[in-house]
């Protein structure tokens, strides 16, 4: 073993060897910046204020507080929708943009998808704000003809996931687009020849060529869209903050944590609610990437 | 693929000597983080003026202020050009936003950044401020008593935590009833005296002038304005961490169902004062508006743009037989200092000047003076500015008729009425209806804030 090892070494190309280097800067910056907060938020999830370990004290205090469920019934929620809607329209609207024959319309459609993403989180969310606001709206008419007069009734607690949803789409799925527009153009055309040959109509290509060709893209844009929005804290901040406090500023989990943290000087607690996010999304990711024989190589 | 053997080894060499470096580099960036992370202010302590001060050295002052007293502080540096003063806006923690809060903790942890003195326009900063260590006591010598004994009476319970004062009230938010005297006068109406009477008014406005106005409901402050003026026990500060909740007391039930009357009437509207229906839709329809005193300014005259000569100022109508006056209040600001300020000469003598010097508070400043002598000469500021049609002198008797029975604990008031109360009103349920529910939100704040709560 050591032997074939050293084998390998000597017989580095410098380009793996530039590989190498390039990794081991971002694992430096992941040690750094990830793994290494990861670790001390662990171990504020487990101590006191005292540093005193305190086992799964914190995360039962946080459990308990009268907040907590229903913040997970909305996160929950609010994941239903986005990763649903997601799923179906980026899928859907880049199918479609790649059956898009004429060029420019195609190039004209990918740039119109990807505009919303070049606005930054808190900035898209600011001008969602006024779309969403009856009195200063551009499409306050289409605000009326849904039963909205005024901003107080859009942000009706009941609409919250829709709209927050509405919002992660329109920020983030432009981008998502033409990354599965991409991952479209790679299917080998004489598969999607053969397809054509054999008569298979439109619907039926989508359904078993492309969407089944699509599958990894899939899953990578399920786990990074649900650790995301696990993490809601920008748009029900901000509305919360719009609205002086008829949002809620305990909406989501993250918001809790952040409440704990810096209302209530419970840093631990804090990160206990961190710990469980975090917990939760590896176990989604996890169970994703089993499922769907992400790692396989073709 | 073709590089030769002695190029490879330097190359290597060099790599890991680059590698051991950057290694080195992040260890050290590490351990300095870890360093200032542990650092504290440093030096030895001197108690004196009731706290333990850092040494004291030369340097900039630092101050805190919303974009509102961002003017006094530039005024203050006008009128003392000696003084290096390094001012910093922020949001002023408006709506509960806890920006102040979130900084000091941070910087309790990392050992340095506190401002020397700080504005905030919430009134339950020492709430935590004092826990936190942040806030210096004010009255065991650093301002003298003389001064202290000139603010309004009660202007600075707020301030006070067993005895010791840790703020200094920047402005009093007492509730007066703001009213368009010649809409009134032309209407034929008199301004009611007693809640009884504002109730009859606001169904003859509903029935003979309907779009018209007697008040407003749809803020996160509204309870403040009207169940505090009824005084509704629901948020009874009995002690550092303890409070008495009962909102379906008679006194809050009153006056629950008179608002749900003229709601229901659209004598009284649901939208906020500073949301943009209201001054799109209602700008020109307030006929009455209870009301704090910033109201004059920062509503009518800034936000709806009422012309000059219209907006008076009532007292807050009264219970028929409850003899005792009583009235609400929304916010009004105070001044901290940190106790870790190392320029604390500089530090109290900007707090004197911003809270007591007419040269701000007495001329300049847009709300309603806590300090009584700078009181009186901004009332008559007021009344020489011609926009107002009649007297303020209702800001000065209702200045002391705040209802004790509310207080400033460390959860807000307003984020659980905004949240638990204002949607069911968007709905259409009344307040009578929502008054348990909004019992059990306190009361879950409260226990989760670590208070005591009796009901």
């Amino acid at each position: 073993m050591a032997g074939s090892g050293r084998g390998r070494r000597r017989g580095a190309s410098p380009q793996s060897r530039a590989g190498m280097a390039f990794v081991a800067a971002y694992v430096l910056l992941l040690i750094a910046f990830g793994i290494l907060p990861t670790g001390y938020a662990v171990y504020f999830a487990f101590t006191d204020a005292g540093g005193t370990f305190t086992g799964f004290t914190n995360f039962i205090t946080t459990a308990q507080d009268f907040r907590f469920v229903d913040a997970v019934g909305h996160v929950t929620l609010y994941l239903v929708f986005w990763l649903v809607s997601l799923v179906l329209f980026v899928v859907g609207l880049a199918l479609l943009l790649h059956r898009l024959a004429s060029r420019t319309a195609g190039q004209a459609l990918r740039f119109l998808y990807y505009i919303p993403g070049a606005l930054a989180g808190a900035a898209s969310v600011l001008v969602w704000l006024f779309m969403l606001d009856p009195t200063v709206s551009p499409v306050s008419s289409l605000l009326g003809l849904l039963g909205f007069d005024t901003f107080g009734e859009v942000i009706a607690p009941g609409n919250l996931a829709l709209l927050f949803t509405v919002i992660a789409f329109w920020t983030g799925a432009g981008g998502w687009i033409v990354v599965m527009y991409g991952a479209l153009n790679n299917i080998p055309k004489d598969v999607m020849e053969a397809a054509h040959i054999d008569g298979a109509s439109a619907w039926q290509t989508a359904w078993h060529i492309q969407i089944p060709m699509l599958r990894k893209w899939i899953v990578y844009m399920v786990i990074l869209a649900f650790a995301g929005g696990a993490q809601l804290f920008v748009e029900p901040q901000l509305l919360s903050l719009a609205s002086v406090g008829v949002a809620g500023r305990d909406y989501s989990l993250n918001q809790l944590t952040y409440d704990f943290a810096f209302q209530m000087n419970n840093i631990n607690g804090a990160a206990a609610v961190s710990v469980e996010l975090l917990v939760v999304s590896v176990s989604a990711a996890a169970l994703f990437v089993a499922r769907s024989g992400f790692f396989d190589a073709d | 693929m073709t590089v030769t053997n002695p190029s490879v080894r330097q190359t290597r060499v060099l790599g890991k000597r680059r590698s051991a470096l950057l290694a080195g580099c992040v260890v050290t960036v590490m351990l300095s983080a870890v360093a200032c992370g542990g650092a504290g202010t440093g030096g030895a302590k001197t108690t004196k003026d009731g706290f333990a001060q850092v040494p004291q050295k030369e340097g900039a002052l630092t101050v805190w202020v919303d974009s509102t007293r961002l003017a006094a502080a530039k005024q203050y540096q006008e009128l003392h050009p000696d003084v290096k003063l390094d001012i910093v806006t922020y949001d002023g923690n408006a709506n509960g936003s806890n920006y102040l809060q979130t900084k000091v903790q941070l910087f309790n942890r990392t050992g340095k950044g506190w401002p020397d003195v700080v504005f905030s326009s919430q009134n339950n900063e020492v709430t935590w401020a004092v826990d936190a260590g942040f806030a210096a006591p004010l009255n065991k010598g650093l301002i003298p008593e003389a001064t202290l004994g000139q603010f309004a009476k009660g202007a600075n319970d707020v301030c006070t935590v067993n005895g010791t004062l840790y703020c200094l009230r920047n402005d009093l938010s007492q509730a007066v009833l703001w009213y368009n005297a010649p809409l009134l006068k032309k209407f034929g109406y008199s301004v009611p005296t007693t809640w009884e009477e504002y109730g009859q008014l606001g169904k003859k406005v509903a029935k003979e002038h309907p779009g018209y106005l007697v008040g407003d409901a749809g803020d996160s402050f509204t309870p403040e304005i009207y169940l505090w003026a009824s005084k509704c026990g629901a948020n009874d500060i009995t002690g550092a961490k303890s409070v008495s909740v009962n909102t379906t007391s008679e006194n809050c039930t009153k006056m629950a169902e008179l608002m749900d009357v003229l709601i229901k009437n659209k004598s009284m509207s649901i939208s906020g004062v500073f949301s943009t229906d209201f001054a799109k839709n209602k700008a020109d329809k307030v006929l009455l508006m209870p009301g704090p005193a910033w109201f004059g300014g920062a509503v009518f005259k800034d936000g709806l743009k009422t012309p000059a000569g219209q907006i008076a100022a009532a007292p807050m109508p009264q219970w028929k037989g409850d003899s005792s006056p009583s009235t609400g209040n929304v916010g009004g600001g105070t001044w901290l200092v940190s106790q870790h300020s190392a320029h604390l000469k500089a530090a109290t003598d900007f707090l004197k000047w911003v809270t007591t010097d007419n040269a701000y508070q007495g001329e300049k400043a847009p709300g309603f003076p806590a300090y009584a002598p700078a009181a009186e000469a901004w009332l008559k500021g007021q009344a020489a500015s011609g926009y107002f049609a009649s007297d303020l002198s209702a800001l000065a008797s209702a200045s002391s008729q705040v209802w004790p029975g509310w207080g400033s604990g460390q959860f807000s008031q307003e984020a659980i009425w905004a949240a638990t109360v204002k949607p069911g009103l968007t709905e259409g349920r009344t307040i009578v209806s929502m008054l348990p529910a909004w019992q059990d939100a306190i009361v879950k704040h409260a226990k989760s804030n670590g208070y005591k709560v009796s009901e």
